[in-house]
């Protein structure tokens, strides 16, 4: 690792600590409905999206009518999405005259789900297979519409915890429409901005045909990109305009650019912890959770830079020079972009993986085998360092009920967090959501592992569901186990390697999308709907207390244990083996 | 006859900072952990619990047993076929069905000790014949089994009572010891609050007629049996919720273990080389890593946790009432009895303007003598021990001694010619200023300062001349200070509950270092007080023994009626104390905080565990495909086949290593909360981690040893 390096990575989460409370306090003002700076200028546009859809504004649901809404909310989006992909032919803003070909039932339905969950697995190239129409009307306000769900759930549960005696968990249409107008539109607009200042693209020409210096021809795509970038980040979305995602010179055009990608991905998810302290009458309760965060990002980072800048130790037995130098990056370049170098590539790598964004500027696929173990595991565990925009929050907040649940009993009380009794109703929801991710990824993993297809057949034209790999062995294994682990934790980065846009894949990683989100969130405004109804418990002497250190280490300990047991013996047939395989000079 | 119940003679007395000697730390009649007899009872107990229908309760050793089934079967088919590696699997088979017996051997200890106490609680149940009175007013010889509610029976001295009733006539002398163990009788009288008597408790001296309150089946000792053998035990709510956690673990790792197979297929396919692993060796992964330790441990932990209330002379009615006794947050305890002794003393001896002390003490025994209460005892006791004033005998015909009444408040004597008094200071001021006297001028300011600090001032007057004040003190408990000390660092407020006036009340309050206190305190003061803690989200535990403390009983969280009790009482608690001991209140909550610590302990162990094991079995199962994967067996174990099974006999043996510890609950140390989990998160969620390495490591090394493996 380079001084360097450390520096840009320890600067990067300075920025974010400086964001974090700033906006956090923005975000608790906003959902509970106060009046912030941001009122006198974007008030008529929510009261005027509540008149046209028909909300009630001051009318709250109970968690089954929350869930209930949300679901409608998700899967009417799906219809939509779906729908526009199968007749882009016929729709405006299609300068190269893309059509259903392009995108089959399965492939649509896949898409469709993606970017509904919040996922934004891409098994397509965006500028092969999308119009601008699709892309804007389409994937763009599904990166808007489930980022705003997200935080609306996340919100829902913190309501849980921050009211006594209550029935309600606040109000889906509102809380989305809040988070959209309030949060995620005055940043992307400006974000956006910045991205066009970088050298972004942002147009709706057809593409460029460009013929090089040695006379060939080349096709340059072109695309109202800056706006979706930016939302794509913001969101944690992933979904790049382009099939290169963050590594493509119009997506991510500089090392500031590449900065401000990553600070976008972690603003949100970063703050809600914020929001979260404020809305429980505790900011501690918060930063104990950023804590928690803050240090599984380091641990996550530092193993991952680590392992890239260290590097391929055969190339090193060749005599290659390996090291740092002032004239090289040394390590791992392999699939890195050389304007990001080793230390923004392995951060990126890391950030988009703690969230649930999935954009990438390198290729997960070319790293050392523990540098992509970071970003597997990191999924594995639910995203939740930082995590996705709500869906971090959330996710840590079921993992504080667990470590609550599990430790707290070891100061002789029946567990409590925040004041409210975590019992038999929280506990099933909580395991009910990780035994719902935990299905996912390993049943789908260990059927694609095994499950033979007849060549050239429709589920599987390549034959059995191995053969779509490009490398063998562990780390063929690890490339299923990439896809069906980014599907279910709706993060949509690609190990790539495995070729998925076929049948049997779009299908079993949709499903595994639609499971990883609503399977998880559901259980848990269903504990919300449970928490919310209980009394606050006094806080004592003898309450487990859940804001210093020791808590901190307590989260951090059962999201590495309980979220990773279930992993390990998967993990270690993957990128576990392949690294010592590695060192003892078999490569895949 | 032997008690049934061990007896407690003493009071364990605070000392350190050590709670552990809250509850006593051997019981002298307790029976020892491993009794012989209950061993043995235990042990054929754990073959009888092998049935899959009654070991579906407990998620996880079902699915133990079903794994120690399969293995068995496919040991039987490859014994059959002579395939397969026999002995390792008929030692893997032994050590799964081990595993699933260790388990039940808890469960049957914690209920043995419970069966083998109602036991000896039925043999005191002997049918009596009961001498019932019937409605012409004589009295026919029924058996005490048929006597049903509202019937009314006559036991003389030497009769058993025949049922759970009520005093309505006369005066008696009660051995309780079948119930209590304390060998003492005690009074029951119609009336008040001590008419409550107990089937099966035997009348000593005197006549008594009793009302029948309980039908045939529902007594108190039936109850108590019950109670004490768990079979109307019901799962507490957090037990609950816990069973619910591990069995969702079981079901993620079964998960895990299921999908290994095909990632196992791809991986030897992938490699060319090794096989898949057996289904015995996956079986041990599964059984290894789902929490076997507290699946196997966690409904012996709940019985046991009954059971040291039990020990402690204490009746819980339900487990969910000692559970809620660990999350109390505020404590009510009554002043007398339980924070002061029960008895007030005089301390010292304040003469008025022009009298010396001699002379008020002097006046203040004489008033004293005929006064067998603990307060006249003392006041003669400190004229003799200050003023070395011998207790003198007066002559019963010279003297009249004039008894306290409500009426009056002062009692004293009339002697040749002095009509001797003492009493509450009003009383005395308008006894003398009747007979012409006057009232000095710092009389009422010496008995305000009393009262202010705490004590009682009793005027003191020979005919019309007041002589002074006696100073009466409550006389706050040894080591209570430092008990509500540790109370306030494990976050549990003491609140006093006392009659007296505020001024007093705060005295003492101040003196015993309670955090609030309640003074003139009616019944119905304390249900409001327990009503508005409760509403600030307290819990909230008391103890009383009067009808009008029902209400309150019943409010409470965690309500301990006094044996000594009203039936009302009894009904409205949770918990009934034997002893009639106040005081017990804290160990209640020491017992519920141990028990709730005793889980989250072994919990986080069992899950902790889990780490080392896949370090032995993840590396054996695969060092033939991968041996690469050899670099995670840190341990260092020999072979495959000695990595698994010592993966699988160091998680049968832990079960029964740490049964003593789910029996006897972890040790408790009156800790805030955050001191206590950074404790025993390093005990047993560090030492969970780190402990099965070296155990693992030696049963290898014992397996390789002797050719096992």
């Amino acid at each position: 690792m380079t001084t360097v390096g450390i520096l840009q990575i320890a600067i990067f989460l300075g920025l974010i600590l400086l964001c974090t409370k700033p906006l956090g306090s923005f975000m608790a003002r906003v959902f509970d409905g106060e009046r912030t700076f941001l009122h006198p200028v974007l008030r008529w546009l929510e009261t005027l999206t509540y008149k046209v859809a028909g909300v009630k504004e001051d009318v709250e649901q109970k968690w089954t009518h929350y869930a209930a809404s949300l679901l409608s909310f998700s899967i009417f989006g799906f219809v939509i999405l779906y729908a526009l992909q199968r007749l882009q032919g016929v729709l405006p803003l299609n300068p190269q005259g893309f059509g259903a070909a392009q995108v089959s039932p399965d492939q649509a339905f896949n898409v469709a789900t993606s970017f509904v969950t919040n996922t934004n697995w891409q098994w397509y190239a965006g500028e092969a297979t999308m119009s601008y129409f699709v892309q804007m009307a389409g994937l763009a306000v599904q990166n808007f519409a489930s980022a705003a769900a997200g935080m609306a759930v996340a919100i829902a549960l913190v309501r849980g915890f921050a009211r006594q005696e209550k029935k309600t968990i606040g109000n889906f249409w509102v809380d989305t429409t809040r988070a959209t107008i309030y949060v995620l539109l005055p940043i992307s607009i400006l974000g956006a901005l910045f991205f066009v200042s970088q050298g972004v693209v942002q147009n709706l020409v057809p593409y460029t045909e460009a013929t090089t210096v040695e006379g060939a021809k080349q096709v340059i795509a072109q695309g109202p990109v800056a706006s979706q970038e930016a939302i794509k980040q913001l969101g944690t979305n992933g979904g790049g305009f382009f099939n290169a995602n963050s590594a493509h010179p119009f997506e991510n055009p500089t090392p500031l650019s590449n900065l401000f990608a990553m600070l976008l991905i972690f603003l949100i998810p970063a703050a809600l912890t914020h929001t979260f302290g404020k809305m429980v009458g505790d900011t501690r309760q918060g930063w104990a959770i950023f804590a928690a965060m803050a240090v599984m990002f380091l641990i996550g980072v530092f193993v991952c830079y680590g392992f890239e800048q260290s590097g391929n130790p055969n190339l090193a037995k060749l005599g290659l020079q390996t090291n740092a130098t002032a004239g090289q990056s040394g390590g791992n370049m392999e699939g890195k972009e050389v304007r990001f170098g080793i230390a923004n590539s392995a951060l990126f790598a890391t950030v988009t993986t703690d969230a649930s964004c999935g954009a990438v500027n390198s290729m997960h696929d070319s790293y050392t085998p523990i540098g992509g173990l970071v970003p597997i595991f990191n999924m594995m565990t639910g995203e939740v360092i930082f995590g996705g925009v709500g869906a971090g929050l959330y996710g840590i907040l079921l993992y504080c009920i667990l470590a609550v649940f599990i430790a707290g009993l070891m100061v002789g009380r029946t567990p409590e967090y925040l004041g409210k009794k975590i019992e038999q109703k929280e506990v099933k929801m909580a395991m009910l959501a990780v035994i719902a991710t935990a299905f996912s990824i390993l049943f789908f993993t260990a059927l694609s592992s095994v499950i033979p297809f007849p060549e050239k057949g429709y589920w599987n034209p390549p034959g059995a569901a191995i053969n779509n790999l490009n490398n063998s062995g562990a780390h063929g294994f690890s490339e299923i186990l990439y896809a069906y682990t980014s599907g279910t934790a709706n993060n949509g980065s690609a190990f790539a390697g495995i070729t998925v846009n076929t049948p049997w894949y779009d299908l079993t990683i949709g499903l595994a999308m639609w499971i990883g989100r609503f399977l998880f969130l559901i259980p848990l405004l269903a504990a919300a709907g449970n928490l919310v109804a209980k009394k606050r418990v006094a806080a004592t002497a003898g309450t487990f207390p859940t804001h210093g250190p020791l808590f901190v280490g307590l989260l951090v300990g059962t999201v590495f244990i309980v979220g990773a047991l279930t992993f390990i013996p998967a993990l270690s047939l993957g990128p576990i083996v392949e690294h010592y395989l590695m060192h003892a000079g078999n490569t895949f | 006859m032997p008690t049934a119940i061990a007896p407690r003679t003493t009071q364990p007395q605070a000392s350190g900072d050590d709670l552990t000697s809250l509850l006593p730390k051997k019981l002298a009649h307790a029976r020892p952990l491993f009794d012989p007899s209950i061993v043995a009872r235990a042990t054929k107990a754990s073959f009888a619990k092998l049935n899959p229908v009654t070991l579906l309760k407990n998620p996880v050793m079902f699915v133990v047993e079903a794994g120690a089934a399969l293995t068995t079967v496919f040991l039987i088919r490859d014994m059959a076929t002579g395939a397969g590696d026999i002995g390792f699997q008929v030692q893997i088979s032994l050590w799964l069905w081990f595993t699933v017996l260790f388990a039940n051997f808890a469960e049957a200890m914690a209920e043995a000790r419970g069966k083998a106490q109602a036991d000896a609680l039925r043999k005191t149940k002997t049918d009596v014949i009961a001498k019932r009175l019937t409605s012409a007013g004589t009295l026919e010889q029924v058996a005490g089994s048929s006597l049903r509610m509202g019937d009314v029976v006559v036991c003389d001295a030497g009769d058993l009572i025949p049922g759970d009733g009520e005093v309505i006539e006369g005066i008696a002398t009660v051995d309780e010891s079948v119930i209590t163990g304390e060998s003492a009788p005690v009074i029951r009288e119609s009336g008040g609050d001590r008419s409550a008597v107990t089937g099966g408790t035997k009348v000593l001296s005197d006549q008594i007629r009793i009302k029948i309150t309980s039908n045939p089946g529902e007594t108190f000792l039936d109850r108590m049996i019950a109670l004490v053998e768990g079979a109307e035990r019901q799962k507490t709510p957090n037990e609950v919720a816990l069973n619910i956690l591990i069995a969702g673990l079981t079901l993620i790792f079964l998960l895990a273990v299921v999908t290994l197979q095909p990632f196992a297929i791809f991986s030897v396919a992938q490699a060319g080389s090794g096989t898949t692993p057996t289904v015995a060796v996956l079986v041990s992964l599964l059984v290894c890593l789902i929490p076997t330790t507290i699946g196997g441990l966690l409904s012996a932990i709940g019985i046991a946790g009954m059971d040291r209330v039990m020990q402690h002379n204490v009746l819980a009615m339900s487990g969910k009432a000692v559970e809620a006794a660990g999350d109390v947050n505020s404590l009510l305890l009554d002043k007398t009895g339980t924070i002061t002794l029960g008895n007030r003393q005089a301390v010292e001896f304040l003469p008025v303007n022009g009298v010396t002390s001699e002379l008020l003490a002097d006046a203040a025994q004489l008033s004293s003598l005929a006064d067998e209460t603990p307060e006249g005892r003392s006041v003669v006791v400190l004229a003799k021990e200050k003023y070395g004033l011998r207790g003198r005998h007066i002559p019963e015909h010279e003297a009249t001694f004039i008894p306290f009444t409500a009426y009056t408040r002062m009692s004293g004597v009339d002697f040749e010619g002095r009509q001797l008094r003492k009493g509450s200071t009003d009383a005395i001021a308008k006894f003398v200023t009747e007979r012409g006297g006057e009232v000095p001028g710092n009389f009422q300011e010496m008995s305000d300062r009393i009262a202010r600090a705490g004590g009682t001032p009793l005027g003191v007057a020979d005919g019309s001349r007041l002589l002074g004040v006696i100073h009466l003190k409550d006389v706050v408990k040894g080591g209570m200070k430092e008990r509500i000390g540790q109370l306030r660092r494990m976050g549990i407020r003491s609140i006093m509950i006392t009659g007296d006036n505020p001024l007093t009340a705060a005295a003492i309050a101040a003196e015993a270092g309670v955090d609030d206190f309640l003074a003139q305190a009616t019944p119905k003061d304390k249900l409001e007080y327990i009503r508005k803690e409760q509403a600030e989200g307290r819990l909230v535990a008391m103890t009383g023994d009067g009808t009008n403390d029902a209400p309150a009983l019943a409010q409470a969280d965690v309500g301990l009626a006094m044996n000594t009790g009203t039936a009302a009482a009894k009904e409205a608690g949770n918990m009934v104390d034997l002893d009639s001991n106040p005081t017990k209140l804290i160990e209640v909550v020491a017992i519920g905080k141990q028990l709730l610590i005793t889980r989250g302990a072994l919990t986080t162990f069992s899950i902790a565990n889990d780490v080392a094991k896949y370090f032995a079995i993840i590396p054996a199962m695969f060092m033939v495909t991968y041996p690469a994967l050899a670099k995670l067996n840190i341990m260092g174990l020999h072979t495959s086949r000695s990595a698994v099974l010592s993966a699988v006999i160091f998680n049968a043996l832990i079960i029964i290593a740490l049964v003593p510890l789910a029996l006897r609950g972890v040790k408790y140390r009156p800790l805030d909360a955050a001191s206590l989990l950074r404790r025993n998160l390093l005990v047993y969620g560090i030492g969970g981690l780190v402990a099965p390495f070296p155990g693992i490591w030696v049963i290898d090394q014992l397996l390789v040893a002797l050719r096992l493996a």
